[in-house]
């Protein structure tokens, strides 16, 4: 089906495949292949930032992964172009990201790439292009109900599902986007990989930020410096416990690295931007059951009364009451204490497989 | 790949070898592949091809055999001529040669080709060269006066191209090589873009140095000239055997050689016939696109330009997608040079001549070669505005 639910044939279809030189994207532009589609590969290129030892790009960006993708595509006979989204990147994931940071939170740009630059201006260029669908390589599934919605689903591989990162998909993007692998898992796309002879078969998962190439907080250092500066830290009654090294180095529930010694483990519970304060307690303090979470995008209809809750992209589930404050924001009471909520973190909400929508966690813990 | 009927329209980036062209070659591949440097029979035919072909290119660019050097490609033709001189002219001054003190000084425009702008560069900022890049108008030509005003008493080469690769503009070579000649100043054209279309005749030209890249006149990639004026001095900069009389070291590809002889020789021949045909078609499309495509307008000198190249800014567009959709519909074109591909700077030749950065930014060059037909144009021009039109609508 076309976003104009007319029935096309694969034949009639042409799909735009974000490549990436990996595994995943290269898999779903074969099988797209194979059932008739008619595939075009846009590789984006997104960031050209040099790494700390002086060498240009990041790992997802580099000239090799280019080389990759464009292989594929020749392989499989179908073009294959690399177009620029610099721009868009940097504003809408890279600003973001440390836009974030000097807030004090702890920012997923991951989801904001997929809202805002994947499925928004490379899903432009690929409808100007005369495609009908976006396709990526994420474990994930999109389906459409009886009533014309569209729901958005976790793949079938739980060690793999990535529907967390596409949670703030509109309904008009998932009308326009195919996600191949959501019902394998990743041994089976490897397989199908190796079946196939695709040369990045064997390539292993890119696991951090695309844009950085080392540590982030040093690609936080360096870009967004006036972030990173030495502070107080204060314990949760506002006593001056010590020096922090930067609120940037830290996450909540950390207790690494904290330098005190004062007879018993300390963790990071808190960050106050305003007075560049980080905050720190007892492990009791790192559990809450509340949280507020803004900004959300429902894919469902409306807001559930309760709902499987995940806090973080690697984080299991956990069930909580939903309580609607308007038509964006929710008061969410976990079930059980759930360890370390971060403002700035996405928040995911499920319903079964189902990813009912997603927000940014902005207060932890009993209202003010 | 699939092949699809493909329009192509990018005869600037490169050209496919001409089918007698080819024939040439294929002995060079097989029965006749001696090395040139042996002495048994099998290599002494080999020697004779690559100076019989060496024979053929002097006679076309009105100059010597033994001003002729073979080369890997215009790139390594112009990288020769600059290095090749300056090495040259600093290894003197340090062994007390002819000495003012000063660095030498070299003299280019704004919009040469990467291979003479970053070459300079890289001279200037590894061992000290001092460099002058002299500005163009808008059409992009280089004025004479403005060559003549940047010369200092440390002037040693002058480098402009014959005709820029992105908009076409032909360069008033005779009238700077006369200038260059009048201070006793070496001067190097790069005539890669020019030489399908242009006389090449090195002594009407008023050059001591030449660049030539064989895979534009419909040779094959990897074989270039360089013409060098006997008694410059002038330092090899690949060295080994000692081919080229002791100024490009390297077993001659005989082949390529021979490819490249029979390519020139057939861009001569046939240059008139190939501009009657192409001209009308390139003289279409720049009177037809500024008018179906809202907001494109023509770069480049409107009569002072090569006979096959039709170059436009379209406003409001990235050249990147318009690429894409065109690649998609069948019609292979480019924006400013090959070589900067998926990089989001804008063409330096555009920004010297004062486009402005966005518009830049939407750049499209078609560059004709003689199979083109009418229908082609035809279906370019339908193509162009839906696809320009759709993009803008982003």
């Amino acid at each position: 089906m076309n976003a104009k639910s007319v029935a096309k044939s694969p034949a009639q279809t042409r799909v735009v495949v974000a490549m990436s030189g990996g595994v995943d994207s290269s898999t779903t532009a074969a099988l797209l292949v194979e059932q008739g589609y008619e595939v075009i590969g846009i590789m984006m290129r997104l960031w050209a930032g040099t790494g700390p030892d002086g060498s240009a790009y990041n790992r997802c960006c580099s000239p090799e992964a280019v080389a990759d993708a464009r292989s594929v595509c020749v392989r499989l006979g179908i073009p294959f172009h690399l177009l620029n989204f610099e721009a868009s990147f940097k504003k809408n994931v890279v600003d973001f990201f440390l836009d974030g940071y000097a807030r004090g939170v702890t920012p997923n740009p991951c989801l904001e790439c997929n809202r805002h630059v994947k499925f928004d201006a490379l899903l432009q260029q690929a409808v100007a292009l005369g495609a009908d669908r976006l396709a990526t390589g994420h474990y994930a599934r999109v389906t459409a109900a009886a009533d014309g919605r569209y729901q958005l689903l976790k793949g079938t591989d739980p060690l793999k599902d990535q529907s967390y990162a596409l949670c703030m998909l509109t309904q008009s993007q998932l009308a326009r986007a195919m996600f191949p692998l959501g019902g394998y898992t990743k041994q089976q796309v490897r397989a199908m990989a190796r079946e196939r002879h695709i040369l990045v078969a064997e390539k292993s998962d890119s696991q951090e930020l695309c844009f950085v190439v080392k540590d982030y907080r040093e690609f936080v250092q360096e870009h967004r410096p006036d972030a990173f500066v030495p502070g107080p830290i204060l314990d949760t009654a506002g006593r001056r416990m010590g020096t922090h090294r930067g609120l940037p180095a830290y996450t909540i529930g950390q207790r690494k690295g904290l330098q005190l010694a004062i007879g018993e483990p300390l963790y990071v519970v808190g960050m106050d931007a305003s007075q560049n304060a980080l905050i720190v307690g007892r492990d009791l303090d790192v559990w809450q059951t509340r949280m507020r979470v803004d900004a959300i995008n429902w894919i469902a209809a409306s807001a559930p009364t309760a709902a499987k809750v995940k806090i973080r992209y690697k984080s299991a589930e956990a069930p909580a009451t939903v309580e609607v404050v308007d038509a964006a924001r929710v008061e969410v009471t976990f079930a059980e204490r759930q360890r370390a909520l971060t403002p700035g973190q996405a928040a995911v909400f499920y319903d079964g497989d189902v990813c009912l929508g997603g927000g940014i966690i902005t207060r932890v813990g009993e209202p003010a | 790949m699939a092949t699809r009927r493909v329009i192509y329209l990018d005869h600037a980036a490169t050209t496919p070898v001409h089918p007698d062209v080819l024939r040439a070659m294929q002995p060079y591949f097989t029965e006749e592949f001696g090395n040139p440097g042996a002495l048994y029979a099998l290599g002494q035919r080999a020697r004779d091809a690559v100076d019989g072909a060496r024979r053929d290119v002097a006679r076309l660019l009105g100059s010597a055999p033994s001003e002729i050097i073979f080369t890997s490609g215009g790139s390594e033709s112009i990288n020769l001529a600059l290095r090749g001189v300056l090495f040259s002219h600093m290894a003197k001054t340090r062994r007390g040669g002819a000495a003012n003190g000063r660095p030498p000084h070299v003299i280019t425009s704004a919009i040469e080709h990467h291979a003479v702008g970053h070459t300079c560069r890289q001279l200037r900022d590894l061992f000290g060269v001092e460099l002058s890049e002299v500005g163009v108008d808008g059409s992009g030509w280089v004025d004479p006066d403005a060559v003549r005003a940047a010369i200092r008493p440390n002037t040693v080469l002058i480098s402009v191209m014959a005709a820029n690769n992105e908009v076409g503009t032909i360069q008033p070579i005779a009238e700077i090589g006369a200038i260059a000649g009048e201070r006793g100043i070496l001067f190097h054209s790069d005539a890669v873009q020019a030489a399908p279309y242009m006389d090449i005749d090195v002594r009407a030209l008023k050059v001591d140095l030449l660049s030539l890249g064989a895979h534009k006149f419909y040779g094959p990639k990897g074989i270039g000239v360089l013409y060098v004026r006997d008694g410059i001095a002038f330092e090899p900069t690949q060295t080994g055997g000692g081919q080229e009389h002791q100024r490009r070291a390297g077993t001659e590809n005989v082949p390529s050689i021979v490819g490249l002889a029979h390519a020139l020789s057939l861009a001569r021949t046939q240059r008139e016939a190939n501009c009657r045909q192409m001209l009308p078609l390139r003289d279409r499309l720049i009177a037809s696109v500024p008018a179906v495509v809202p907001g494109a307008r023509l770069t480049g000198h409107p009569t002072l330009r090569l006979p096959h190249n039709a170059s436009f800014v379209i406003a409001g567009i990235e050249a990147g997608p318009l690429l894409l959709a065109l690649d998609l519909a069948g019609i292979a074109a480019s924006s400013g040079s090959a070589c900067t591909s998926a990089a989001m700077e804008p063409s330096h030749v555009l920004m010297a001549m004062g486009v402005a950065r966005a518009e830049a930014a939407g750049a499209l060059r078609l560059t004709l070669g003689p199979e083109n037909s009418a229908d082609e144009i035809d279906c370019v021009l339908e193509v162009l505005p839906e696809t320009v039109q759709r993009l803008r609508a982003i």
